[in-house]
């Protein structure tokens, strides 16, 4: 947290954690998909669900998967928007009290029919905590660059990812180790106080039993 | 490095070194982002100009939100002010008007900047902007002084909350108030100590408010609890700077926010089940608007 988080962000109202959040957590979405879904399917929770219409979420959501900042006087407009680009949008209304009151439950299918589900809670003043990718529990907040590293997992994992950031100079402020179980799906979440580039997630994806990498850049 | 756990701390810290609160957050903000205190400054000052470009929107504009629920008080407001009608003086009826300005825009979907949140977004512009015409002080000074209610407002979102899903409006609007009120104070030349005495006057006078907003919106009585809060931020101010002091120190005031924030029922806290957005009146509103 900084002073930037409780002095700003500068953002489209009404509400900085059922807007300017809810953009975040939709622009995390579009960032795990790697690009605009074709199909999205948003479940929400708590406060989120109960009051929805009122603060726009559903609007800054899909303004968010369509790529939008917090302060984009277009999120207004974001349904027609969608509609005219041709992503499908459907919210659902969840009672589950088990999550925090401003979940939103993202499930994104993109045009080759690739499903990412991504979920994540609005904690205040617009910022926000990703607590599910996938089918691994998770917990980042997007205000580093950050890395999602899938993998099979084996030993020498986090050695050989780790060493390719200090390689670049690049000081990890974050991580953490996710696994479905012992030797099956795993996910490293590292977050950087250095900018990572896209080269750097190719030589990440080329070590062995790593998956798809996945770059987030800080979102604003 | 400070460590945002305490008020008292950065009060003590800004003592010792003879600075002033705004002084010593900039420098270790500069420090941990690793970036100049001149691009910090930069960028709050960008800050600063998206609020005053809010509050003169607000107070020209008189249109109503979507929901029709608000809108065109501030205009009200001013017109007061120009016909001559101030109760409490000028300092304060244009206060209650920039606040009404900024929060009307916030609700008609428009720009403004989270302080801490949306919903009580009028409340630190709108007082740090007022003192700023009121007695001459420079642009400098005001974006200075917003660093002060950053550092203030850290320790608040780190020790207890800012969300009024997790705090209530006291943890909104209150926030706002006790950061503006230890702002205005740096700004009219207090010491630290001052400053955390009217965090915790402000905060005290707000302990319990519940976010019960009609319909879900951010307006009913969002709006108006800017224009108060703002109200509440210059009274703490002015306590403070005449040497009053809070009997309970700032910190342990925040932590009884948290704790009367835990023990809110969800209905009060901005799920629009309870409180103001459960009475006849807004049940029917609220029937009307999602028809």
């Amino acid at each position: 947290m900084n002073v930037f988080d409780i002095i700003g962000p500068i953002m489209v109202g009404p509400s900085s954690s059922h807007t300017a959040g809810a953009v975040r957590i939709g622009k995390i979405a579009r960032a795990v998909s790697g690009g605009q879904p074709a199909t999205v399917t948003i479940e929400l929770f708590g406060s989120f669900a109960q009051t929805y219409k009122g603060h726009g979420t559903d609007k800054a959501i899909i303004a968010g998967l369509l790529g939008m900042a917090p302060d984009d006087e277009r999120i207004k407009d974001s349904l027609a928007l969608a509609r005219e680009l041709g992503m499908a949008f459907k919210f659902k209304k969840s009672s589950n009290k088990a999550f925090h009151p401003n979940t939103a439950l993202i499930m994104a299918t993109d045009s080759q029919g690739k499903k990412t589900i991504v979920q994540g809670s609005s904690v205040g003043g617009g910022r926000i905590m990703v607590n599910r990718i996938n089918e691994i529990n998770v917990k980042f907040n997007g205000e580093y660059y950050t890395l999602l590293v899938p993998h099979h997992d084996t030993p020498g994992m986090i050695a050989a990812v780790t060493n390719l950031l200090a390689d670049q100079g690049i000081n990890i402020a974050e991580m953490n180790m996710y696994r479905s179980q012992r030797g099956g799906e795993a996910m490293m979440v590292i977050e950087t106080d250095q900018a990572v580039n896209e080269e750097l997630v190719s030589l990440i994806e080329a070590v062995n039993s790593v998956k798809k990498a996945v770059l987030i850049k800080p979102i604003y | 490095m400070i460590s945002y756990d305490f008020v008292q701390e950065l009060a003590d810290k800004a003592t010792k070194k003879g600075k002033c609160i705004s002084a010593l957050v900039l420098a270790d903000q500069a420090l941990q982002m690793e970036r100049s205190q001149q691009d910090l400054i930069e960028e709050m000052n960008k800050s600063l100009q998206v609020m005053a470009e809010a509050a003169s929107k607000g107070l020209n504009s008189g249109s109503k939100s979507a929901s029709g629920l608000s809108g065109g008080d501030a205009l009200k407001m001013k017109q007061a002010i120009h016909a001559g009608q101030s109760l409490g003086g000028m300092v304060l009826s244009e206060t209650l008007a920039k606040a009404l300005a900024i929060a009307e825009v916030n609700a008609c979907m428009g720009r403004i900047v989270a302080a801490p949140t949306a919903g009580s977004c009028g409340i630190i512009p709108a007082v740090l902007l007022t003192l700023k015409e009121a007695y001459d002080l420079t642009e400098a000074q005001v974006v200075m002084s917003l660093f002060t209610a950053a550092g203030l407002g850290m320790v608040i979102a780190k020790k207890a909350s800012i969300s009024g899903a997790e705090g209530g409006c006291q943890a909104e609007c209150g926030s706002a108030a006790a950061m503006a009120a230890a702002a205005a104070v740096e700004l009219m030349g207090g010491t630290p100590q001052m400053s955390a005495h009217a965090c915790a006057i402000a905060l005290k006078s707000v302990l319990g408010l519940v976010c019960d907003p009609v319909a879900g919106l951010v307006e009913v009585p969002c709006v108006k609890r800017n224009a108060s809060g703002a109200a509440n931020a210059l009274i703490a101010a002015e306590m403070a700077l005449a040497g009053i002091e809070s009997v309970i120190p700032v910190d342990e005031v925040i932590a009884a926010m948290k704790a009367i924030g835990d023990a809110m029922p969800k209905t009060l806290k901005e799920t629009a089940e309870g409180g103001l957005a459960d009475t006849p009146t807004a049940k029917k509103m609220a029937r009307e608007i999602f028809r």
